[in-house]
């Protein structure tokens, strides 16, 4: 409904409305258009449908290098959000509750990743894993954890920023009330402060986890064959063929992080999370 | 009596900025001390030295004769009233108050039973199982101060408890409280800048002014015989008319003349001091000390009282409150010609700063 008094004013909130709903179709449209693309009959990614099936979704649990790509990129995205996590939890303390000198150098070292390529983080990675293997003789490149060692990095300057941001949120007050109650300080954090910024850090892990998941440029220098993740696996099949079968893994890794946004919305609500 | 709360030449600098000036003061065991002061002159400082919250840049803070000045907060067994309350937004009123027995590892059995007993003080049993933010601000304020009191701190820190409360609940809350007080018998320490709260609550008041102690006395001392312009000012009103004291001291000579007796008045006295309530008003001339001639400059009225600025020579004014007296209105206008007597127990002569 456009409601107004003054015509100049009807025109402001029409054009407001327009530019919203704008928005939504920019941002919905390619998730709509893959969903639709992956039950075309093509056999080759072109409109319009000849026909609809699923049988391109079928043909994906056939693959196997989506299936074992699917669960490498779970492994590594859960194992990237837990340990970035407890990374990003010491340091967010660290930088809001107390004064040191290179506090400033330490954000920005922290932010670092944002602005490194992320294809120049691969590689450099590469070769320092290579070094650690010669040195150690332990498989690093293409392990699980390589991979998350790399999606960890650039992580950590999004859940800084959302958990600064809520720690700065909290009332010194209330921790100072904890500890006159006889809470150390680690127990007051543990306590006040950690149940207070629960929901920054679902969103913390909600973003890392999605980062995680889609991430190609710094996984692609950390794989080895038969060890891919699910973006690396789509990658390398579009190289030799353009079917809807792309479209359907597409899907289902839209299924996957849809589905945790609703998952974790039960126990948090997204929309105060969104609001701190 | 015993003391409870010392402060030792305790002084606190951040950067240049001397915020707290060499402070020494002791609280009795029971005593409601008040930190009187204007905003920014030192007063939560200092409390937050007292709370461990601080840390002292000079000086020593003793608690019960335990010198707690590098003791974490955690371990001075205190119990504080911030000024927006801070309660735990996430825990239920119950579980506020049995935070600080969950720390001290309290049984149970313990603990239902000492926070429904502390709830019950603030006649907040009722409520115990709500959230912080289901409560009125009133409601609020006072699971603060049965979380702060369950613990059975040695002292209790009252940071500008009642600035948040609306100017009717807060009459009621400074009552409630200083019942309370007295009833625990409990050592407090409570910050402030308002004078009402301060008179009426405090056993003493300490008088603060850009980090520095003014003058430590009972409300009486304070009122009566205020150290200097500061105290006399800010305690209630002051009319202060300079001049010099007489050699003997039992007179005090104001610029332009007037000879005004007076209880007492240092040597070095630089103005005199009138509460604006000690003026008598009178038609005409009478006999004895301290009449004077006096024109009606302005008429204020304001209710219960009416105040008048009157002129009592071309450099001097003094203001005069008068009860407003419903069965015999008197009626003042700008120009009368009258007379006013100044009892000389209530004029003092103070120092200036």
């Amino acid at each position: 409904m456009v409601r107004g008094t003054r015509p100049l004013e009807r025109l402001g909130r029409a054009t407001f409305q327009i530019a919203v709903a704008g928005a939504f179709v920019f941002m919905a449209l390619p998730i709509a258009l893959v969903l639709w693309l992956s039950f075309f009959n093509n056999e080759i990614l072109s409109l319009p449908p000849e026909g609809y099936s699923l049988r391109w979704y079928s043909e994906m649990f056939r693959k196997r290098q989506f299936i074992s790509g699917f669960w490498t990129s779970l492994d590594v995205a859960l194992l990237a959000t837990a340990c970035g996590l407890l990374v990003t939890l010491p340091a967010s303390f660290a930088l809001t509750r107390s004064q040191f000198r290179g506090r400033e150098a330490f954000l920005q070292l922290l932010m670092s990743p944002l602005i490194v390529p992320a294809i120049v983080i691969g590689a450099s990675l590469y070769m320092t894993f290579v070094e650690f293997e010669v040195l150690t003789g332990l498989p690093v490149v293409g392990s699980v954890w390589g991979l998350a060692v790399g999606h960890i990095l650039i992580t950590i300057p999004w859940s800084i920023r959302l958990i600064t941001a809520n720690l700065i949120g909290v009332d010194r007050s209330v921790e100072e009330a904890a500890q006159s109650l006889g809470a150390s300080p680690l127990v007051a954090a543990l306590k006040v402060t950690l149940p207070l910024i629960w929901p920054g850090m679902v969103a913390a892990a909600l973003f890392s986890f999605v980062i995680s998941f889609g991430n190609l440029e710094i996984s692609l220098l950390l794989v080895t064959p038969g060890q891919t993740t699910l973006p690396i696996a789509i990658l390398q099949y579009l190289q030799w063929k353009i079917d809807p079968t792309i479209a359907a893994v597409s899907a289902l890794q839209i299924a996957v992080i849809g589905g945790g946004l609703l998952i974790t919305d039960r126990f948090v609500s997204l929309a105060k999370v969104v609001h701190q | 009596m015993a003391t409870n709360v010392s402060l030792d030449h305790v002084s606190k600098r951040f950067g240049e900025v001397l915020a707290v000036d060499d402070f020494s003061l002791e609280v009795a065991e029971g005593e409601l001390l008040v930190l009187l002061g204007p905003s920014g002159c030192g007063k939560t400082t200092t409390l937050r030295m007292i709370a461990g919250f601080t840390d002292a840049s000079a000086g020593t803070v003793r608690i019960r004769e335990r010198n707690v000045t590098h003791e974490p907060p955690y371990r001075r067994n205190i119990g504080v009233v911030f000024q927006n309350y801070a309660l735990f937004p996430h825990l239920t009123v119950f579980e506020n108050v049995a935070f600080g027995l969950r720390r001290r590892k309290a049984s149970e059995a313990e603990i239902a039973e000492r926070v429904e007993r502390s709830l019950a003080l603030v006649k907040l049993d009722s409520l115990a199982q709500r959230l912080p933010r289901q409560l009125s601000g009133g409601q609020q304020q006072r699971v603060a101060v049965a979380r702060a009191l369950v613990i059975e701190p040695d002292v209790l820190l009252l940071d500008e408890p009642l600035s948040n409360l609306d100017a009717k609940l807060r009459h009621d809350v400074r009552q409630e409280m200083r019942r309370l007080q007295q009833l625990l018998k409990i050592t407090t320490i409570l910050v402030t800048h308002d004078q009402d709260e301060a008179m009426s609550m405090g056993d003493r008041l300490v008088v603060i002014n850009s980090g520095r102690i003014q003058q430590i006395g009972s409300p009486q001392e304070l009122y009566r015989t205020p150290r200097n312009p500061f105290v006399a000012s800010f305690i209630g009103q002051a009319n202060f008319i300079e001049g010099a004291p007489s050699r003997n001291g039992s007179l005090f000579v104001t610029r332009s003349g007037l000879a005004i007796a007076c209880a007492s008045s240092a040597s070095d006295a630089k103005s005199l001091m009138i509460r604006p309530e000690a003026i008598e008003l009178l038609d005409a001339p009478a006999a004895g000390a301290n009449v004077f001639p006096a024109t009606v400059e302005v008429v204020t009225y304001l209710g219960s009282t009416s105040e008048l600025i009157l002129r009592l020579t071309d450099s001097e004014t003094v203001i005069v409150t008068k009860p407003a007296s419903a069965a015999a209105p008197h009626q003042w206008t700008p120009g009368q010609s009258l007379f006013i007597r100044v009892d000389p127990a209530s004029a003092v002569g103070i120092a200036s700063m």
